[in-house]
């Protein structure tokens, strides 16, 4: 990719991130950190590899992304709307009565979404599922799904990897948000998914580990899949839960918090934010 | 019962080429036909009840209509957030087929009966919840289940069920079926427990109470219709169930009648709030929790005999 282009990813990452945290203070409530984690790679993913745009929603040949890490949803709202899926005005309805716009995404309400997430776990079995059914029809569509680290304790995440291997799904390429840390502290701390590549490995992945927040190293991985032929593609991306926001990064009690006026005034600086109110 | 779904599925997915069969490492011998004639359209899951029904949605997702089947117990306890969050709430069309409802695996203990799938699947969200009663209407319910958009669970017995109907039998979908017409008490019945209900009717019939018995197959919607006027028409309404009776028909039976206002002398016979007592034969263990034929006419008696 040229220079030009990987600028263009990481000026829209910027301001993914801006748009990101003006839509939870305006809100009032929201997973700040967990959804500033994965901006780089969701940049890399929709403006450079996946093949959907809001023109191919429920072409059967389109890719599929889903976010199985539901709670990271204002990512993709910000993401969704910058591509025009459905009206930018509606970011300043989120987490408010009557918004399509939730806590967790709804696929039924808000165009793009490929699948409703929030329990964990859910997600990653579904979209083996989707690169099943591809399988199956010889269909050229990938599935790429999103999900946390913490997500890794749940036990279908492990169903799932045995059987997405045994069924040479090598349209499924998963993601790991690996940026340690779950909702009151580090994994490590609580229950350790260590050594993470070594896992995937063992239940039949070919794993790449990348610096999840670096938009070349993200997109040459995208842009190598699948790693093996017959194999799923397991992306490791390591990465800073909180990223942009000095006081966030890496601090578990910033899960699902709001900051005060003052930390506002902090992280707007930081993130280059001169107005709060949100552009439509 | 089992033999005649997978019949039904066998001719189904024979004519429409979405329809697959998965399986959580249950079925060896009965889905060899199947697995011959369709190999790519038979997936085992092995033993991960919740991942087969995850990835059931996300093949339903890209237009495929998956069946998964398993013991009932597994299948709608081990993947219920599954079935709620995955399939109900995206409304995808997963159909789900429990086999060895109530304590029909009599011998192998509570942990494969399944007395409480009706209580958990009825509540959710756009599902459709069939319980037949034989191999016939087994075979019907499977290919309205195909003809339906969106979540159905059927609940099956095992093999060897005896037949209830002629083979002229019409199926129609939510309506309660009258096996035997009488006056003096309304019997509902579903599943597997309808042949001892058929005996417990003939024994009463013997001392000269002429009950009617309707079996009601589909659990949800349930024949709102077929209740008020059995229980309108007769001195009492029995409900007969291999289940729990909080939360499954004896439930769905009695929030009809509250909610009609209709009074009436009312007994739901079933598991009141307990596991399957017991080992043995199904016949022991019906015995041995008050769902005999002799059970259900004792309490049908009692009932009528209220003041």
């Amino acid at each position: 990719m040229s220079e030009t282009a990987i600028d263009f990813l990481i000026d829209k990452a910027e301001a993914i991130r801006r748009s990101i945290f003006k839509i939870i203070c305006d809100g009032g409530g929201g997973h700040i950190p967990a959804s500033l984690s994965i901006v780089e790679i969701l940049v890399a993913l929709y403006y450079k590899y996946l093949n959907i745009t809001s023109k191919t929603i429920g072409d059967p040949d389109r890719d599929r992304f889903i976010l199985s890490k539901g709670h990271s949803c204002v990512s993709l709202y910000a993401v969704l709307a910058d591509l025009a899926f459905f009206d930018k005005s509606a970011l300043s309805t989120f987490g408010k009565s009557g918004t399509i716009l939730g806590g967790h995404p709804d696929m039924h309400k808000i165009p793009g979404v490929e699948a409703s997430t929030g329990a964990l776990g859910h997600g990653f079995p579904f979209g083996a599922g989707a690169a099943l059914a591809g399988k199956l029809d010889s269909k050229n569509y990938r599935v790429v799904v999103l999900m946390g680290d913490g997500e890794c304790q749940e036990g279908t995440v492990w169903e799932a990897a045995m059987f997405a291997a045994q069924h040479k799904l090598d349209n499924l390429c998963a993601i790991i948000d690996y940026n340690q840390f779950q909702a009151m502290d580090t994994l490590q701390s609580i229950v350790s998914v260590s050594p993470l590549a070594d896992k995937w490995q063992a239940f039949g992945w070919h794993v790449r580990e990348v610096d999840g927040h670096n938009i070349w190293q993200l997109t040459e991985a995208l842009a190598a899949l699948p790693f093996q032929q017959g194999l799923p593609s397991m992306i490791i991306a390591n990465t800073i839960k909180g990223k942009g926001v000095s006081f966030m990064e890496n601090s578990a009690i910033w899960h699902y918090r709001m900051p005060t006026e003052a930390e506002m005034r902090v992280a707007c600086e930081e993130l280059k934010i001169e107005e709060l109110k949100i552009e439509e | 019962m089992r033999n005649a779904y997978i019949d039904a599925l066998y001719e189904l997915a024979g004519s429409d080429e979405r329809i697959l069969a998965l399986v959580a490492d249950n079925g060896a011998i009965v889905y060899d036909k199947f697995r011959a004639a369709y190999p790519a359209r038979f997936i085992n899951f092995g033993i991960a009840e919740a991942n087969m029904v995850s990835v059931a949605a996300g093949l339903a997702s890209c237009g495929k209509v998956p069946f998964a089947y398993t013991i009932a117990s597994f299948l709608t306890m081990r993947a219920f957030e599954q079935i709620r969050n995955d399939v109900c709430m995206q409304r995808m069309n997963v159909k789900l087929v429990g086999i060895g409802s109530g304590f029909v695996y009599s011998n192998l203990g509570p942990t494969h009966h399944a007395t409480i799938d009706m209580s958990i699947m009825r509540p959710l969200p756009g599902m459709t919840v069939f319980s037949p009663c034989g191999p016939l209407e087994s075979k019907k319910i499977t290919k309205e289940a195909a003809r339906i958009d969106g979540p159905v669970y059927i609940r099956l017995s095992v093999g060897g069920s005896p037949e209830i109907y002629e083979s002229d039998y019409e199926f129609e979908m939510g309506r309660g079926v009258t096996l035997r017409d009488g006056g003096d008490a309304a019997i509902f019945t579903t599943g597997s427990i309808t042949a001892e209900v058929m005996k417990a009717h003939a024994e009463l019939q013997a001392r000269g109470i002429h009950a009617r018995v309707i079996n009601i197959h589909t659990i949800k919607p349930i024949d709102e219709e077929i209740i008020i006027e059995g229980a309108e028409n007769t001195g009492a309404v029995i409900t007969v169930e291999e289940h729990s009776i909080i939360g499954g028909l004896g439930s769905a039976v009695a929030e009809v009648l509250a909610e009609h206002g209709i009074r009436t002398k009312f007994k739901r016979i079933g598991l009141n709030g307990v596991f399957a007592e017991g080992y043995g034969t199904y016949d022991d263990v019906k015995a041995l929790n008050g769902l005999s034929a002799g059970d259900i006419v004792r309490e049908t008696v009692g009932c009528l005999n209220r003041k």
